[in-house]
């Protein structure tokens, strides 16, 4: 057996991934941030491993 | 497999279509992604890796280079967050005993699998099957962990210290010298040298993570989205998280009802699945799977789950703490890289007594 086995399964997983979230989650392009954060004038606010929770 | 032009098609295509549906700033954070995927696994920069030749053959190349990208991206990031303090933002957290203790435990376990928070992805991506075990494993760790954060830091911890400014930037950058000097010092013969292939993949890497920085307001981090995706899993299996003083918090609560598609971290993990698979699929994939006996698996799986614990409790991997961490200021970092680097000593013991040795 070789990886041709086990790629199309990463891909699987991150497939059934997308498909859950999109039965779970709405998006809605209108209301994304600005494209760069940088010179946006707003504050960043995604979640990241070393923050505190608030 | 797939030919080179419909592999980059597909890449293209996802860009879009997330730029599309979700907005132009996720569109462009998976295509930072991509490139990172693309950069560790075509050049094979990585940190697992690097951390065991330099224990067990003193090579110190790989270590030289990631402190190379460190240093180019702190040049960036200093005066970037300086300037724009409300916009961008460091990896900032504070030392504690569990963050000491979880890194420590984290290097142990990275060279278990050979695979940290980003290697794990990519190996995941390029079809590597203790990757691919590892990685669902390492979601859920990073859940509980979350899970338990508040717990742990309450054992204690000092406030976040943080280096800023030149002064900053300087003995930041003259620690990661000092750092160098010693490696070099401690370098086997005729190992002192760091390859062109590593050097030109430190700077894409640290180009990649100031536009990390820029495009997203906030440093280049793993394990938050991994922990997400096992949160929102739980919570459409009817888990209750409002216990948790982490995942209750207005900002995590929000983060769970919204798509992943707009999560920053997950939008550059998915890019790290995919720029590996890309660069694998592009090289072939007819390496065969390791023959590995049933305790190796058992214990990629165990580790999978204290990579992802053990990340949370640390405010980060070797991504989101050492990398990010020491090239924003954070002295969490530097902790968080003795300490990793001290389990890399336990990990590198226990990787042939686990069965993970093996040949394909």
């Amino acid at each position: 057996m070789t990886r041709r086995t086990t790629t199309p399964l990463a891909l699987a997983l991150l497939g059934l991934l997308l498909l859950f979230d999109h039965a779970t989650a709405d998006l809605n392009p209108y209301r994304a941030p600005p494209m760069l954060a940088l010179g946006s004038g707003t504050a960043a606010v995604g979640g990241f491993c070393g923050a505190l929770p608030q | 497999m797939l030919a080179r032009p419909a592999l980059i098609a597909g890449a293209l295509a996802a860009v879009l279509a997330v730029a599309l549906f979700a907005g132009a700033r996720f569109g462009l954070l998976l295509a930072i992604g991509l490139g990172f995927g693309m950069v560790l696994e075509g050049l094979r920069f990585g940190f697992a890796g690097p951390w065991r030749a330099m224990i067990l053959r003193r090579d110190p190349a790989g270590i030289l280079a990631q402190l190379l990208a460190i240093g180019l991206v702190a040049l960036a990031a200093f005066p970037l967050i300086a300037a724009h303090p409300g916009e961008l933002g460091g990896a900032a957290a504070p030392i504690g005993w569990a963050m000491a203790g979880g890194a420590f435990v984290f290097g142990a376990a990275m060279q278990v699998v050979l695979g940290c928070g980003s290697g794990t992805l990519v190996n995941a991506g390029s079809g590597n099957p203790i990757g691919l075990l590892a990685l669902p494993f390492f979601a859920i760790g990073s859940f509980a962990g979350a899970y338990h954060l508040m717990w742990w830091t309450g054992l204690g911890a000092l406030p976040v210290l943080v280096l800023e400014g030149t002064g900053g930037l300087m003995l930041t950058l003259g620690l990661l010298a000092a750092v160098a000097v010693v490696l070099l010092a401690l370098a086997a013969p005729g190992t002192r040298r760091v390859p062109g292939r590593l050097v030109l993949a430190a700077a894409l890497v640290a180009a990649l993570a100031v536009g990390n920085l820029v495009v997203s307001g906030q440093p280049w981090g793993v394990v938050y989205g991994l922990g997400l995706w096992a949160a929102k899993s739980a919570v459409a299996l009817g888990a209750d998280l409002s216990g948790s003083a982490f995942w209750a918090a207005p900002g995590n609560a929000a983060r769970l009802e919204a798509s992943i598609l707009t999560d920053v971290t997950t939008l550059t993990n998915l890019g790290l699945i995919g720029g590996a698979f890309l660069i694998a699929s592009w090289r072939g994939l007819d390496q065969p799977l390791p023959k590995l006996p049933p305790r190796a698996w058992i214990a990629t799986a165990v580790a999978g789950l204290v990579l992802g614990y053990s990340a949370r409790l640390a405010f980060g991997c070797n991504v989101g703490a050492f990398f990010s961490g020491i090239s924003t200021g954070s002295l969490h970092g530097w902790v968080w890289f003795a300490a990793g680097f001290a389990g890399s000593f336990v990990g590198v013991r226990l990787r042939p007594l686990l069965g993970l040795e093996g040949r394909a």
